[in-house]
């Protein structure tokens, strides 16, 4: 399945994935670090939720923060960036429908005749 | 049945093996379960009176669920330790490190308890308001999840699997994988699930 | 790892919980058959009524209707259409398509000796059991079984008999469908036999693929919604029930601020994808038959297989097509118009490659071939019927006729329905090791072919006359139906005519049963690999040796061959 995938994220999958002892152990440190990151980020988001700010900036600030969060959730304790690419596509395909089913609620709330 | 391919082994072309490509499409559908709750979400909160769901919102318990927050983050961390311990052959370590994963999350289910019976103590219940009714919902349905996975991180802490990893490592590991994604996955909702209900 | 196969298996493991997925493709198929025949006997009654409404129903209808003498009252036939339409769709169909057919041959057309999770192939027959029991079950409820329709419009949902457990069943039937496509996916990736590379792959296949993706992304959202629902009318949430509502004469005690157009996105966000799920695996099946009874390629294999993924993409950018009358914007109305225009592209393209591939055919007449090329002009008018109705100037007026009733059905029944015989057909040889008797196949086929015309092309004209679809009485209070009520006796007699060409059907089945095994393995010289297996194949294993492939599927009328086709696996 010759699938495209940036170079960038090639080499870096290509430096993680090698499964001898050392690279495991490198694995490890790796892991406290996000663990670590991970409690930073949510001591920061219980922090942002104190500020006075509109709703929808408050809501663009919670999914930014909680988007990294998974980001590196996803990307190291899933090990997705050193993944094949058919998981990948898999998850791309799955966004799109994700992003799709958030549309309901604006269609029907932001574009209506008004009538019901 | 010994005679399907790559259930260990990665196939050459594709590099996955049959239980990671498959719990990776089961988790697609499960973003989709828990996206078609957000969605309701999202289509509630736009559709209530101005304020309502920042009154109903208030009367969430934010330290408790910051805590619970980082008890799974912390489960995370030592579920992918204890993987890697495997892959390093250090069973010991393995079975250390699921145990505190299997603790995290009786924490967590502990904390739960403590939030919701504080709730139907105080006369809220999931019909008080379409903010309680999807917050028990959205957080009701990843308990049963976290409950689901703790089955199933009880069972490979037991003696079956002592057995697997005397007769065959690479299974025992590779169930552990993917396990591990399922339950990063259980994070990962929470991750989101956390400052949506509680903090915005 | 032991292998256990060398132990004797007991009954219970070879025939109730079996992992063979070729038992679990018979256990799916008997079941749905049953379900399909038990839909039918719902819609028998309904259209009687229709017929001849208010009038007892014959035989049945005392035992039916007790408390009415034998008549059937409206909540009855609202009863009986809800549930004709939700078990046809969710147990008998899709069941057959996906669990039938995927199930049985999937692992045999790509050269694997099994799928790739054969317990879990067994969870999710059993689990489709128990979602199917359970809402037979719910007829014998002292409320009786679920009345809002197959697509269980709230607030009356949350009101109406019957629903609570329709929504567990339904619970029970997503995971089944979940489990199992995700199994189809991982094995059509990760078990193909040595040298069958993705374009080689028989086209079944591809739509068995496509299929499996609209299953795990499409079901979810209605588990979501289903749950949601649960809570209203369990817990008392209001999250599709609105403000200020009365039912009944009283004030409905609920928070409010829910809304009913949350619920109808979130199931048509699933039902459309469903109903590719419903076409799909009859368009692979048809591609099969043609290929094989023309005794030549596909006509545009490449083309096929990107028609139906760009549908199956397309297909989760259509859905409020079905809601263009809830009081949408111009906006929204423009795209989901635009998307349901562009979404029949793909389906011409799949008929027209359909099409050209007849041309210059060797073409032989045998039963599969006959249902396989009925398809072709009744999904033709059923895909041509839809263009009306996603316009949404158009729609309006024929939204919730018996006009959409035509349409749909058109596809379904004689389009679906029609592939899935012509299926059971081509295939019984290798599931059986006998081929069904021709003669009383084509006695199974032209009835059938003339009545299910005779039900669903009048539906056509009765919609346009603005005949509302369900109304007990068939449309006779309504002045503007008057001129066209009469079709429904026409209607219903094809409906009984169809009936009766059944039996055929289902005696040839048992009567074949009896007769003696074929030597023949591959009597209708097929190319595909499921046909150098024995009949029926091994248990388990399916083939004697390991399967290599060297061909593409549709290598046909190869002019120095004795035989006039090389199969995938000959070198």
């Amino acid at each position: 399945m010759d699938i495209f995938i940036p170079n960038i994220v090639l080499t870096l999958g290509q430096i993680m994935s090698n499964n001898s002892d050392h690279s495991i152990e490198h694995h490890i440190q790796t892991y406290i670090r996000v663990f670590i990151a991970l409690g930073v980020l949510t001591v920061i988001t219980v922090a942002v939720s104190y500020l006075e700010v509109s709703f929808i900036e408050a809501f663009f600030l919670a999914i930014t923060i909680a988007s990294i969060k998974g980001s590196l959730v996803l990307g190291f304790f899933m090990h997705l960036i050193s993944e094949r690419a058919a998981i990948i596509w898999i998850l791309v395909a799955t966004t799109v429908a994700f992003i799709i089913l958030m549309f309901i609620p604006l269609i029907s709330l932001t574009d209506s005749t008004g009538m019901y | 049945m010994s005679s399907i391919p790559y259930i260990v082994e990665e196939r050459p072309d594709t590099g996955l093996n049959n239980s990671k490509l498959g719990v990776w499409i089961f988790l697609a559908s499960e973003v989709m379960l828990f996206g078609g709750l957000f969605s309701a979400y999202v289509f509630l909160r736009l559709a209530a009176p101005e304020g309502d769901f920042d009154y109903w919102g208030a009367k969430l318990n934010v330290p408790m669920a910051t805590f619970n927050t980082m008890l799974l983050i912390t489960s995370s961390v030592t579920m992918v330790m204890s993987w890697a311990s495997l892959k390093l052959k250090q069973f010991d370590k393995y079975k250390m490190y699921l145990g505190i994963t299997i603790l995290c999350a009786l924490g967590f289910l502990f904390v739960k308890y403590f939030e919701y019976t504080g709730k139907f103590h105080h006369g809220i219940y999931p019909s008080s308001s379409t903010f309680m009714g999807i917050y028990f919902t959205l957080t009701g349905l990843h308990v049963l999840h976290i409950i689901g996975g703790l089955v199933v991180l009880i069972y490979l802490w037991t003696r079956q699997a002592d057995k697997m990893w005397e007769e065959n490592p690479d299974l025992l590991a590779n169930r552990i994988e993917v396990t591990g994604l399922y339950w990063h996955f259980v994070d990962l909702v929470w991750i989101f699930l956390f400052p949506i209900l509680y903090l915005l | 790892m032991s292998d256990n196969h060398h132990h004797e298996e007991t009954f219970f493991q070879k025939y109730i919980w079996s992992v063979d997925h070729k038992v679990i493709g018979i256990q799916y198929g008997v079941t749905s058959l049953l379900f399909l025949l038990f839909g039918f006997g719902l819609m028998a009654v309904m259209r009687y009524q229709l017929a001849y409404p208010e009038t007892v129903i014959p035989i049945i209808g005392q035992w039916l209707f007790a408390e009415s003498g034998g008549i059937m009252l409206p909540e009855n036939y609202n009863t009986f259409g809800a549930m004709h339409g939700t078990i046809m769709i969710f147990l008998g169909v899709v069941p057959l398509a996906v669990g039938a057919f995927g199930n049985y041959l999937v692992p045999l057309q790509i050269g694997a000796p099994d799928m790739a999770f054969p317990k879990l192939n067994a969870a999710s027959y059993w689990t489709y059991f128990v979602g199917g029991v359970v809402m037979m079950a719910s007829f014998f409820t002292p409320e009786g079984a679920a009345r809002s329709g197959w697509t269980s419009y709230p607030p009356l949902s949350i009101f109406e008999s019957g629903q609570t457990m329709w929504l567990l069943s339904m619970v029970f039937l997503i995971t089944s469908s979940l489990l199992g496509s995700m199994n189809i996916i991982v094995t059509i990736v990760q078990l193909r036999a040595p040298g069958l590379t993705w374009f080689k792959l028989p086209f079944f296949i591809w739509t068995q693929l496509v299929t499996s993706f609209l299953l795990v992304l499409a079901f979810p959202p209605l588990e979501a919604a289903a749950v949601l629902q649960l809570m209203d009318r369990i817990a008392g949430t209001s999250f599709f029930l609105p403000s200020g509502l009365v039912y009944a004469g009283e004030a409905v005690a609920a928070y409010g601020n829910g809304s009913p157009l949350l619920w109808q996105h979130l199931f048509w966000f699933l039902a459309h994808p469903e109903v590719y799920v419903l076409i799909l695996p009859a368009i692979g099946i048809v591609g099969e038959i043609l290929a094989n009874n023309t005794r030549k390629p596909l006509w545009g294999y490449k083309s096929l297989v990107y028609a139906i993924s760009f549908l199956g993409f397309m297909s989760f950018i259509v859905w409020a097509h079905h809601m263009f009358l809830t009081g949408m914007g111009q906006t929204m109305s423009a795209f989901f118009q635009l998307t349901t225009m562009i979404i029949s592209i793909p389906s011409v393209v799949v008929l027209t490659a359909f099409f050209i591939s007849l041309w210059g055919g060797s073409i032989r007449f045998n039963t599969p071939m006959l249902f396989a090329l009925s398809f072709l002009p009744m999904f033709g008018i059923g895909g041509l019927t839809g263009l009306p109705l996603g316009v949404a100037a158009s729609d309006i007026y024929l939204h919730d006729t018996y006009y959409v009733i035509g349409h749909f059905h058109y596809v379904v029944a004689p389009g679906t329905l029609f592939a899935l015989f012509a299926g059971i057909y081509y295939w019984f040889p290798k599931i059986t090791g006998r081929k069904l008797h021709e003669g009383m196949g084509k006695l199974h086929f032209f009835p059938s072919f003339l009545a299910m015309n005779g039900i669903f092309m009048p539906m056509f004209i009765q919609g346009l006359a603005g005949l509302s679809r369900r109304m007990y009485d068939g449309g006779q209070q309504y002045a503007h139906a008057s001129d066209i009520t009469h079709w429904n006796e026409f209607m219903t007699i094809s409906a009984f005519i169809l009936g009766l060409a059944q039996i055929p059907f289902i005696l040839n089945i048992f009567i074949t049963l009896s007769t003696k095994k074929s030597e023949d393995r591959n009597p209708w010289k097929s190319t595909t690999i499921e046909w150098s297996a024995p009949s029926p194949p091994l248990p388990h294993v399916n083939f004697e040796s390991a399967v290599e492939v060297h061909r593409g599927p549709y290598e046909y009328s190869v002019p120095e061959r004795e035989e006039d086709f090389y199969p995938q696996t000959s070198p």
